[in-house]
């Protein structure tokens, strides 16, 4: 199968880096902020390109997140950088109330998030973020999947108007979205046309999801895999027109069960069209040191968790489907 | 600042500013008269005769004039009465305050799109640091007009406000004037019991800032601590007024204690206060 080959190795967050050094050359009007983390956030090029309209605020986030706001005022469009954990839950009532509800146009940008920053452990491993924006009234929310992707998201977010919650993360990951595949906020992708399962996936799961796809085309299930980049506003339709194809759902995301992509799907599905779903999702609990790899497989987040799950979706799918069948009421 | 408008006029306004408060608190049965009688002066001193604005014309990004935030969001009626008396919001609207549909929310938000204001505030500690994007952007657009601020005193509990006036002076943000509304009273007492704050002077002089002492409650001190301050405006670092205050100013049985912090008078109560304060400008 191998539709999407890995073009190349590439932590997202260097793609936020490229993204913002590029927007900075077209749009005078954006500024950057960071908390003493610029080599992490790959904000070093933007910072040496235009230093006027750089801030290098120190180990201070709520201050960040305040000064952003205030610049929004005289019309610039700040890009705030650091850890994820650092860009929501620490500095919640900061961006409720002095972005959110204020309704200031601050670009948040959030690196290392979830369990893939490896090694520092739970306390940077954020699993909440997505859920604690995703709450917020007015933000919009994205979690891009690979280096490309990144880079088009921070570039697509200079051109929207309002407060926009930017999740990417560390690690070396797969280059696989082609840097042409055309970008939109709020716009679902189809990566994989399938009958049988969908598979909606965001951030480094999408890659998981992929991986899946293939296993699951051994095993004579057809999944269908759309990259759920953008999780506020949530493409309805593509989640619509997918499940009302294949009947059973997987949610795959770096983060906390509760809260996040698996619980936006959810959601809409328990309004408008219930459905059997299987999260794979960290299961309630916080994180740990290690690397990468051996995490995202303690927590459940690996390829075979991705295939397991959507066996399982199709298993009960089916059950719903004998239960529904008027043949078997009589 | 224009400087032209004489103490005596000031004071009538502040007269009226000061009726605005007790009968807006009084209307809705909530609201935070002490702390809002006790910055009349100063916000009427920097609304008429200090900042260079256009109130008939509001823009959000205030390009081309001077700029306040208020970071105690709480004391709400007075800038919601001094707005409207200087020609931002119908006068009228001010007996909506803290109703429903009203855009004069119970603390100030933008949210309603209510001219003159530019930042929600209300959850304390966070106007500081909004002074200070505001003020970094008029740098980078060569705009000279300045930016103030006002906090409470308690806010200054708050650990982001040091964080800001740390960045402020590191940074050299000089279109900056933060006023802290030194009446020594919070909710749930004087400071000085709640969470002392020691010597205020010497902490904002140790974090960099120009810092310089006025009487509230005095149009001509007031009015000499604005010239003060702005004379240092420019000249690398960010300036401070520590300014004292009475809360509850103007209505006596409101002075001298944190007891009208955050509650309404009654109707007995309200027509104490009202004969305290003439009627200069006509009642909303």
């Amino acid at each position: 199968m191998a539709a999407y080959p890995i073009l190349d190795q590439k932590d997202t967050r260097s793609g936020f880096g490229a993204g913002l050094l590029e927007l900075g050359n077209r749009d005078e009007r954006v500024v950057a902020l960071c908390a003493d983390l610029i080599g992490s956030l790959k904000m070093d090029a933007f910072a040496k390109q235009f230093p006027d309209r750089f801030f290098q605020v120190g180990i201070a986030e709520a201050n960040m997140m305040g000064i952003a706001a205030g610049l929004t005022i005289g019309g610039k469009i700040p890009f705030t950088g650091t850890f994820a954990n650092f860009s929501t839950g620490r500095v919640y009532d900061q961006i409720r109330q002095s972005i959110a509800y204020a309704g200031k146009n601050v670009k948040i940008c959030a690196s290392h998030a979830g369990l893939t920053l490896g090694e520092d452990g739970a306390t940077h491993q954020i699993l909440e973020d997505i859920g604690l924006m995703r709450m917020l009234p007015g933000m919009t929310v994205i979690v891009p999947c690979d280096y490309n992707q990144t880079k088009q998201a921070t570039i697509a977010i200079g051109a929207h108007e309002g407060p926009v919650y930017l999740r990417f993360g560390r690690p070396k990951w797969p280059v696989f979205i082609p840097a042409d595949l055309p970008f939109e906020i709020g716009k679902a992708q189809r990566l994989v046309e399938g009958s049988d399962v969908s598979i909606f996936a965001c951030g480094h799961l999408v890659w998981k999801a992929l991986q899946a796809a293939e296993e699951l085309a051994k095993r004579n299930i057809s999944a269908e895999v759309i990259n759920v980049h953008t999780i506020k506003p949530l493409d309805e339709e593509a989640v619509l027109s997918s499940v009302r194809k294949t009947k059973c759902v997987v949610t795959c995301e770096e983060h906390n069960r509760y809260g996040g992509l698996g619980d936006a799907i959810a959601q809409l599905l328990a309004r408008t069209l219930p459905t059997p779903q299987e999260y794979v999702a960290v299961n309630d609990s916080f994180g740990e040191s290690g690397t990468a790899d051996q995490l995202l497989k303690k927590y459940g987040l690996d390829t075979p968790d991705v295939v397991q799950a959507a066996e399982s979706a199709k298993d009960r799918a089916q059950i719903v489907a004998i239960r529904d069948n008027p043949l078997h009421r009589l | 600042m224009a400087n032209s408008i004489s103490t005596v006029e000031l004071q009538r306004i502040a007269s009226q500013v000061r009726r605005d408060i007790v009968r807006m608190v009084h209307g809705c049965q909530s609201g935070h008269p002490g702390g809002s009688l006790g910055c009349t002066d100063f916000l009427t001193m920097l609304y008429f005769d200090v900042l260079r604005h256009d109130a008939k014309n509001f823009s959000m990004d205030g390009i081309g004039q001077d700029l306040f935030f208020l970071s105690n969001g709480h004391i709400s009626p007075v800038f919601y009465s001094v707005l409207s008396r200087s020609g931002y919001l119908p006068v009228e609207e001010l007996k909506t305050f803290r109703k429903l549909d009203s855009r004069l929310q119970g603390h100030p938000t933008t949210h309603e799109g209510l001219p003159g204001v530019r930042m929600a505030s209300g959850s304390l500690g966070q106007g500081l640091s909004v002074g200070i994007g505001a003020a970094l952007a008029k740098k980078l657009n060569k705009d000279d007009h300045l930016v103030f601020t006002l906090h409470g005193d308690g806010e200054l509990q708050e650990g982001q406000i040091w964080e800001a006036a740390m960045f402020a002076a590191g940074k050299n943000v000089d279109n900056l004037i933060a006023t802290v509304d030194l009446n020594g009273q919070q909710i749930d007492g004087p400071t000085d019991q709640v969470m002392p704050l020691g010597d205020l002077r010497a902490k904002w002089v140790a974090f960099g800032w120009h810092v310089l002492e006025m009487n509230g409650n005095d149009m001509d001190s007031v009015r000499a601590g604005f010239l003060d301050a702005i004379s240092r405006t420019g000249k690398g670092k960010p300036v401070c007024i520590l300014m004292r205050t009475e809360m509850g100013m103007g209505v006596d049985f409101m002075m001298g204690s944190h007891e009208w912090h955050g509650i309404p008078p009654n109707d007995e109560q309200l027509a104490r206060a009202l004969s305290q304060l003439p009627e200069t400008l006509g009642d909303y």
